[in-house]
């Protein structure tokens, strides 16, 4: 296949167009490679991060997702290549300016013991900004963080859900060129994780940011993402508009990874019209990946346990989407 | 002035001294200890294990090693013998600092080694610089580093091995509290030497009173 040759494979041109790739990149990483004990953890031929849109990174643990999101803030230097930003790279004692231009939220909300003013005005008093500027812009983005109210409150005495939110108001009151977020949500509860995602995209109307999202939940990615990268392995597979990768992966481990929340064993036992029934009843055991919209499930016969009996239908968009080249 | 104890003035010459030297050892490990203990906690290299190792001997040693090595070079005939520092508070300084400074150190390391590894990594995403990354470890350490700050004055001001090797218990001179309560007690003068002990432990108390009130306030974790 000519595809071959092509370091971060494209689906065809059917979908609509990705960012001007004219323009020079806001981020550019090229032949990256980083090592740990002597062992590959991460290579990188070329990504390119344009200015005002949200790349999202998704992969397993371990597939060096948050490694890759250190390289971008010039936190952890990589064994070979480099990180160019607006096409200069970065160079060995400039990292500190790079970093003012960037906000970075972590896994864990990682709060200093103060209060929640004070973390969240940690950032702009390293910036060297002025009291009453400090107090106004930490104002303005704890009220939009929905936090205004726990604002003299002592970082520790925060529930998770508000830390997490006190982290994200640290990094986006910083109003950086770049913000780059490794797993916002993750250690939330999924109500309160599905509130915040609603705030946060809520807040993302703003064109002037560049995000690069890194997270293991698919649904993020898509819902935040303009492109998505598919991360395996310490390698990228496929970067491309959101929209392309999930209709075309460019291998069956991309679609694992892309479609790994709707997958089922059972046998497609019709498709018509969009919908599609996979019977998962004993004796049917092949893997059917799916990307459902919508997910019913019966029972058929009442006596017996659902788990082992009983058919699933499936309002799928598409046939294409149905992966019967699965395990048997 | 103690009615009955006639030797009120030197009491309090004593104390003063007692605190001046432990305050001023203290302060000078502060000094050494602070700065090299927080590289050898954010610092990975490869002899890091037996420098460490050889800090916590530091912490566990004993005052009369640090006298003995203190004074051979002091001594006259000593390398340092020509500052004329033997039997002078400056000897007992010294000794007090080479006793306090690992402990200074080892606490340091103990309390930035505590702290999540990837709150350095934050304080840099959030665009601090190396000096403000290491002051705001050192704020989120402050309850291990005051607490080493009360190890090493409470190592001083109750050492009285190396003080009376370097120091010479000189009446007026280098007497500080602890030698005067192994001379009372030499000479069978007991209720001197508990006067002098009571003295001790009430300036210990007050001194970590203060520290631990240090560590205390603001907000907790």
């Amino acid at each position: 296949m000519t595809r071959a040759a092509d370091p971060v494979p494209r689906a065809p041109d059917s979908l609509p167009p990705a960012p001007d790739r004219r323009a020079t990149p806001l981020l550019q990483v090229r032949d990256l490679v980083v090592e740990r004990a002597d062992r590959r953890i991460l290579t990188v031929d070329d990504l390119s991060i344009h200015a005002g849109e949200t790349l999202a990174i998704v992969g397993p643990n371990g597939a060096g997702k948050s490694t890759l999101l250190l390289v971008l803030a010039g936190l952890l230097r990589p064994t070979r290549g480099s990180i160019l930003v607006e096409g200069i790279p970065l160079a060995r004692g400039r990292e500190l300016a790079y970093r003012r231009r960037i906000g970075l939220v972590l896994p864990a909300p990682l709060l200093l013991s103060t209060s929640v003013f004070g973390n969240v005005a940690a950032g702009l008093r390293f910036r060297g900004v002025g009291a009453a500027e400090i107090r106004e812009r930490v104002d303005l983005w704890l009220d939009r963080l929905s936090i205004a109210h726990l604002r003299d409150r002592p970082a520790s005495q925060l529930s998770s859900g508000e830390a997490q939110r006190t982290s994200l108001a640290r990094a986006l009151v910083l109003e950086p060129q770049v913000l780059l977020l490794d797993e916002p949500f993750v250690s939330l509860d999924s109500a309160t994780r599905a509130q915040l995602l609603d705030d946060f995209e809520r807040l993302h109307v703003g064109p002037s940011t560049t995000r690069v999202l890194v997270t293991h939940h698919l649904h993020e990615a898509v819902r935040l993402g303009d492109r998505l990268a598919v991360l395996l392995d310490g390698r990228i597979r496929q970067c491309d508009a959101t929209d392309r990768v999930m209709a075309s992966p460019v291998d069956a481990e991309v679609a694992a990874v892309v479609s790994a929340e709707a997958r089922v064993r059972g046998r497609v036992v019709a498709s018509e019209d969009g919908l599609l029934v996979v019977d998962t009843g004993a004796g049917s055991r092949q893997d059917v990946g799916v990307r459902a919209r919508r997910l019913l499930a019966s029972t058929h016969d009442a006596g017996a346990s659902a788990l082992d009996t009983g058919a699933a239908a499936f309002d799928d968009d598409g046939p294409e989407g149905v992966d019967p080249a699965g395990g048997a | 002035m103690i009615p009955g104890v006639p030797w009120t003035s030197d009491l309090v010459e004593v104390t003063l001294l007692s605190l001046a030297v432990s305050g001023a050892a203290t302060a000078i490990s502060l000094l050494i200890g602070l700065p090299i203990g927080t590289w050898l906690a954010l610092t990975r290299f490869r002899s890091r294990h037996l420098v460490l190792s050889v800090v916590n001997t530091g912490m566990a040693l004993p005052p009369v090693v640090a006298g003995l090595v203190v004074a051979l070079l002091l001594w006259r005939s000593g390398v340092l013998g020509g500052l004329g520092l033997m039997y002078t508070p400056g000897a007992m300084v010294i000794a007090e600092v080479v006793i306090a400074s690992p402990v200074v150190m080892g606490l340091t390391v103990a309390g930035l080694g505590q702290l999540d590894p990837r709150l350095h990594t934050q304080l840099q995403g959030l665009g601090a610089s190396r000096w403000q990354t290491v002051l705001w470890l050192w704020r989120e350490a402050r309850l291990a580093l005051l607490a080493g700050v009360m190890a090493a004055f409470g190592s001083v001001i109750s050492e009285v091995g190396a003080a009376m090797m370097v120091g010479g218990n000189i009446a007026g001179q280098t007497r500080v509290l602890t030698t005067s309560i192994v001379l009372q007690t030499g000479r069978g003068e007991f209720g001197n030497a508990i006067i002098l002990g009571l003295v001790l432990l009430t300036i210990a108390f007050m001194v970590n009173g203060v520290l631990t009130w240090a560590q205390q306030r603001g907000p907790r974790r």
